[in-house]
C-alpha cells in the first residue's frame, strides 16, 4: 500500500468577479498515491483545469472563493500561509500547460528557464545547476541538450518546447506532476512521444501524475484510474478499463463514442 | 472517369529565409518538391502529413495566397477555406449575421432581406438556430464558431472547399460533431473536400482517398484501404503508429 | 462514490441555468468619468444659448467683484462676469480640443491603416515622416506653425491636429500590424473583398478599443496644449474667451480675485479628469 501524497475533499470553486458569484466545481474529490498515474477527463469548460490549478496553488485568491480541503502530505494548500505554498509549488508539485508556445518566456534561454525553480528552491552552485539541467534536458529525451540549453523557445518545435516544459517542471524531482492538456496542441505523433515520455517520468522516479484530458484514448494508454467532469462536478470515476468497458454514465459512453474510430468495413 | 476539379502537377514552393544576422546569406528553402495530384470532383480528399510538412503551404498554394512554381488547374469557382484556429477565423468585432452576409455583400445582386434569408438558411445547415445571428464571436464556444466558418466558406456555394485542421483545435466530442456536419454538407452540396489533418483517425471516417506529406513531398496516396491495411511506405505504418492504429 | 456521482449528474442539469444573466460588478470609472464630463457638457450646452451676463460686456463697478449671488464666480479686472466667461471659454477649449483630435485621428488612422496593413516602401518612407514629427514637442510645432500663419482659433486647430497626427498613426498602425495576419482576413480575401474594404470595414473595428482609449487620452493632451498656448498668448485671441486664456490674464490678480484664476483651473482639471476617468472605463467595458 504505497502512501497518500494528495487528498482534496469537497474542493468548491467560486468565481467573485461578477455581481453573481459562479461556481465552476462543485464537491471535488480526489486522491492521488504516490507513483499514481491519475487521469482527468472532460470537455472544455467541465471545471477539470480549474481543480487542478487550484491544486497547484494557482488561482488567485482575491476574485475566487475555495471551500473544502486540499490536503498535500497534511498541508492544507487552501489555508496554508503563502510561503509554504511557494515554497511547495515548483519543489512538490509542478506543473506543465497546453500552450507549449506561450507558457515559456520568450526573452529567455531555455537553461535559464529549466533552472529558474533550482535558483528559487536550492541554493545549488551555478556549475551543479548546469549540470542538473543539461542532465534533465537529456532525460526528457532532447538531442544534444548543450544546444538547446542555448537556444531561445523560437527555435524550437512545439513537441521540443513540451520536453523543455516537463523538464523545467521536473528538474526539482517533484512529488506530483500536473499535466493540463499537456499534448492538446502537439501532433498526433508527437503527442505518442510525449504520453510515453510521461511514463517512463512516472516508471523511474516515481513521480504521481494528475493527466488533464478532452481525449479519452490518450488517458487510456497512460493513467490506470480515471475521473470523469461534466459542468463541474464529478460524474464517474473509476479504474480506466472499467469505465471503458462498461460506463455507467450516458456522458462517459459519450465521451468513448466520440474518440475516431479505424475499423475495417468493406460497405462504407 | 469522374471529371477533376483540381489537378496539380511538379508545384514547388520555395522562399528566401529571413536572416539572423546582416552578413549572413539569405538562404532558399524548399518548402514543396514535385508535388503532384489530382481530385476528382465530389470526393473527400485527405492530407495527412505533421506540422511542418508544408500541409498548410499546399493549401495556400492552391488558393493562389502565395506564389508557385508549376501548375494547378482549378476546376472550381471560388475555392473557400476553414482555417484550424476558430479564435482567429472570425472578425472578433463583428456579429455572425454580419460575418456570414459579407461574401453577399461582396458579390452584390442580393436585397438586406434576401441575404439575411440566405444567412438563415444557412445558419441552420450547418446546425445553429436564428438567436445566433445576433452574437459575436466572442460569445461562442469553439464547436460554435468553426460552424460559422463552416457556414461562411459555404455562403458562396464553391465546388471546392479546402479544410485546414478544422478539428484539430477542438474536443475529441467536438470534433466528431463537426466531422459529422462535415459529411451532411459534402452529401448534400455535392462538395469536394481537400480535408487537411495531423491526425490518421479523424481522416479515416471522413475520406475516400488519402495523401501522406512527408518534407513537403507526397511520400503516399490511394484509397483508404491501401493506405490504412496496405500501407507500402515506413512512415505511414509511423504515423499509423502514433494514432494508436492496430492494422492486422 | 457512484451515489454521489449519480447526484452529480442530475445536478449537472441545473448549473447551465444559474450561469445565465450573470452582469458584470459595476464600472465606477465610466460611472464617475461619465457623469463629470456629462455635467461639463451641458454646462457648455446651456452656455450656447444663455449665458448671465454677456461674456464680453464690461462693467466698471463690478471690477474685482467677489462671489457673490449676482455673479457666481466673481468678476475679472475688467468687471466681466466670470461665470458667463467660463461657459463661453470651456466651450472654446472643447471646440479646440475636439477639432484637435479629429484632425489627428481622421489622417493618423489612414497614415497608420496603410502603413501598417502593406508594409514595404510605403510604410518606411511615411513612418520615417512620421517620428521626425514626433521628435518635436507637439506644442513647439505648433509654435511655428502659428509663427507662420498667424494665430487664432482655427489655427490651432490645425497646428495642434497636425502635431496630433503620429501617435494616433503609430497606435493604429501597431494595431493593423497585428490584425493583417489573421485567419479571418485571409478568409476574407478569399471570399473577394479588395484591400481598403478589408482595412477600413474588417479590421478598422477592431482597433476600436484602442483607438478610443488613445482618443481620450489624445483629448486631455488638447485640453492642456490649447490652455498652454492661450496661457502663453500664441493661442486663442482675445476677446474669444478660453480657459486657458482666462488663466494666464488671472494670474497677476491671483490674490485680489482668487476666484478668477480658481474656476477656470478647476473646470480645466474637471475636464481632463473627466475624460481621463471615462477613457479608463471604456477601456473595461
Amino acid at each position: 500500500m504505497s502512501k497518500e501524497l494528495l487528498k482534496v475533499t469537497d474542493l468548491n470553486i467560486e468565481f467573485h468577479d461578477h455581481l453573481i458569484p459562479e461556481t465552476v466545481v462543485y464537491d471535488f474529490d480526489l486522491t492521488l498515491k504516490e507513483g499514481e498515474i491519475v487521469g482527468l477527463v472532460g470537455e472544455s469548460g467541465s471545471g477539470k483545469s480549474m481543480s487542478a490549478l487550484a491544486i497547484a496553488g494557482l488561482l488567485s485568491r482575491r476574485d475566487m472563493r475555495k471551500r473544502g480541503e486540499i490536503l498535500f502530505e497534511g498541508v492544507d494548500l487552501l489555508t496554508c500561509e503563502r510561503s509554504v505554498l511557494r515554497k511547495i509549488q515548483g519543489n512538490d508539485i509542478g506543473v506543465i500547460f497546453q500552450e507549449p508556445m506561450t507558457s515559456l518566456n520568450p526573452v529567455k534561454k531555455i537553461g535559464w528557464q529549466v533552472e529558474e525553480p533550482l535558483r528559487i528552491h536550492t541554493d545549488l552552485s551555478k556549475e551543479e545547476r548546469y549540470r542538473k539541467a543539461i542532465s534533465m534536458l537529456a532525460d526528457v529525451e532532447l538531442d544534444d541538450p548543450e544546444r538547446v540549453y542555448d537556444q531561445y523557445p523560437h527555435e524550437l518545435s512545439g513537441g521540443m518546447r513540451q520536453r523543455v516544459m516537463i523538464a523545467a517542471a521536473m528538474i526539482c524531482m517533484p512529488k506530483i506532476l500536473i499535466a493540463d492538456e499537456p499534448t492538446t496542441a502537439l501532433d498526433v505523433t508527437i503527442q505518442a512521444q510525449i504520453v510515453e515520455l510521461l511514463k517512463r517520468i512516472n516508471r523511474e522516479k516515481k513521480t504521481a501524475i494528475l493527466f488533464i484530458s478532452h481525449d479519452l484514448s490518450l488517458v487510456r494508454r497512460l493513467c490506470g484510474r480515471v475521473l470523469v467532469m461534466k459542468n463541474g462536478y464529478i460524474v464517474e470515476s473509476g479504474l480506466t478499463e472499467e469505465i471503458f468497458k462498461n460506463p455507467k454514465e450516458e456522458y462517459t459512453e459519450k465521451l468513448i463514442a466520440a474518440i475516431p474510430k479505424v475499423t475495417r468495413k468493406k460497405d462504407r | 472517369m469522374a471529371e477533376k476539379i483540381l489537378e496539380v502537377s511538379d508545384l514547388q514552393v520555395s522562399y528566401l529565409s529571413s536572416r539572423k544576422t546582416p552578413f549572413e546569406k539569405k538562404k532558399r528553402i524548399q518548402v514543396l518538391k514535385d508535388v503532384s495530384f489530382s481530385m476528382e470532383k465530389g470526393e473527400i480528399l485527405g492530407l495527412v502529413g505533421e506540422s511542418g510538412s508544408g500541409k498548410t503551404t499546399l493549401a495556400r498554394a492552391i488558393l493562389g495566397m502565395i506564389p508557385y512554381e508549376g501548375t494547378i488547374t482549378k476546376n472550381a469557382q471560388r475555392a473557400q477555406m476553414v482555417f484550424q484556429d476558430p479564435y482567429g477565423s472570425l472578425n472578433p468585432a463583428r456579429k455572425v449575421s454580419w460575418i456570414l452576409e459579407e461574401p453577399l455583400r461582396l458579390k452584390g445582386g442580393l436585397s438586406k432581406d434576401e441575404r439575411k434569408e440566405k444567412v438563415i438558411a444557412m445558419l441552420s445547415r450547418v446546425g445553429l438556430d436564428e438567436k445566433f445571428m445576433d452574437r459575436y464571436p466572442r460569445q461562442l464556444s469553439g464547436g460554435q464558431r468553426q460552424r460559422v466558418c463552416i457556414a461562411g466558406a459555404l455562403m458562396l456555394e464553391p465546388s471546392l472547399l479546402i479544410a485546414d485542421e478544422p478539428v484539430s483545435a477542438l474536443d475529441v466530442t467536438i470534433q466528431a460533431q463537426i466531422l459529422e456536419l462535415f459529411q451532411k454538407i459534402h452529401e448534400e452540396m455535392g462538395l469536394s473536400i481537400l480535408f487537411i489533418s495531423h491526425d490518421l483517425r479523424v481522416v479515416y471516417q471522413m475520406c475516400d482517398r488519402i495523401l501522406i506529406m512527408q518534407h513537403g513531398q507526397i511520400m503516399e496516396s490511394g484509397t483508404v484501404e491501401e493506405v490504412y491495411f496496405h500501407h507500402k511506405s515506413e512512415y505511414t505504418g509511423k504515423l499509423l503508429d502514433a494514432a494508436g492504429i492496430e492494422v492486422d | 462514490m457512484s451515489d454521489k456521482a449519480k447526484n452529480n449528474m442530475i445536478r449537472t442539469k441545473r448549473v447551465k441555468v444559474q450561469s445565465v444573466n450573470r452582469s458584470k460588478k459595476k464600472n465606477y470609472n465610466l460611472i464617475v468619468g461619465g457623469s463629470i464630463t456629462g455635467v461639463i457638457l451641458l454646462m457648455i450646452l446651456i452656455g450656447v444659448f444663455y449665458t448671465p451676463y454677456d461674456p464680453n460686456a464690461m462693467d466698471a463697478s463690478a471690477k474685482f467683484a467677489g462671489i457673490s449671488m449676482k455673479h457666481l464666480m466673481g468678476c475679472d479686472n475688467f468687471g466681466r462676469d466670470v461665470f458667463s466667461r467660463v461657459l463661453e471659454g470651456s466651450r472654446t477649449t472643447l471646440i479646440v480640443a475636439a477639432g484637435t483630435v479629429f484632425i489627428g485621428t481622421f489622417f493618423g488612422v489612414i497614415i497608420g491603416a496603410l502603413t501598417g496593413y502593406y508594409g514595404g516602401v510605403v510604410d518606411e518612407v511615411l513612418m520615417r515622416i512620421n517620428d521626425a514629427i514626433f521628435a518635436f514637442p507637439s506644442i513647439l510645432l505648433a509654435l511655428v506653425f502659428i509663427s507662420i500663419f498667424g494665430s487664432g482659433k482655427y489655427h490651432v486647430i490645425i497646428a495642434l491636429g497636425i502635431a496630433f497626427i503620429p501617435s494616433f498613426a503609430r497606435i493604429v498602425r501597431s494595431e493593423f500590424i497585428k490584425c493583417k495576419n489573421m485567419d479571418y482576413v485571409k478568409s476574407a480575401k478569399l471570399q473577394g473583398a479588395g484591400d481598403f474594404r478589408i482595412m477600413f470595414v474588417h479590421i478598422l473595428p477592431n482597433t476600436l478599443t484602442v483607438l478610443l482609449s488613445a482618443i481620450m487620452i489624445g483629448f486631455n493632451n488638447a485640453v492642456l496644449a490649447e490652455a498652454g498656448m492661450s496661457f502663453l498668448g500664441i493661442g486663442v485671441q482675445p476677446p474669444d474667451a478660453s480657459l486657458g486664456r482666462m488663466l494666464s490674464e488671472a494670474q497677476s490678480y491671483l490674490f485680489r480675485a482668487p476666484s478668477y484664476a480658481l474656476f477656470p483651473g478647476v473646470i480645466i482639471i474637471l475636464m481632463v479628469l473627466g475624460f481621463s476617468l471615462l477613457g479608463d472605463g471604456l477601456k473595461d467595458e
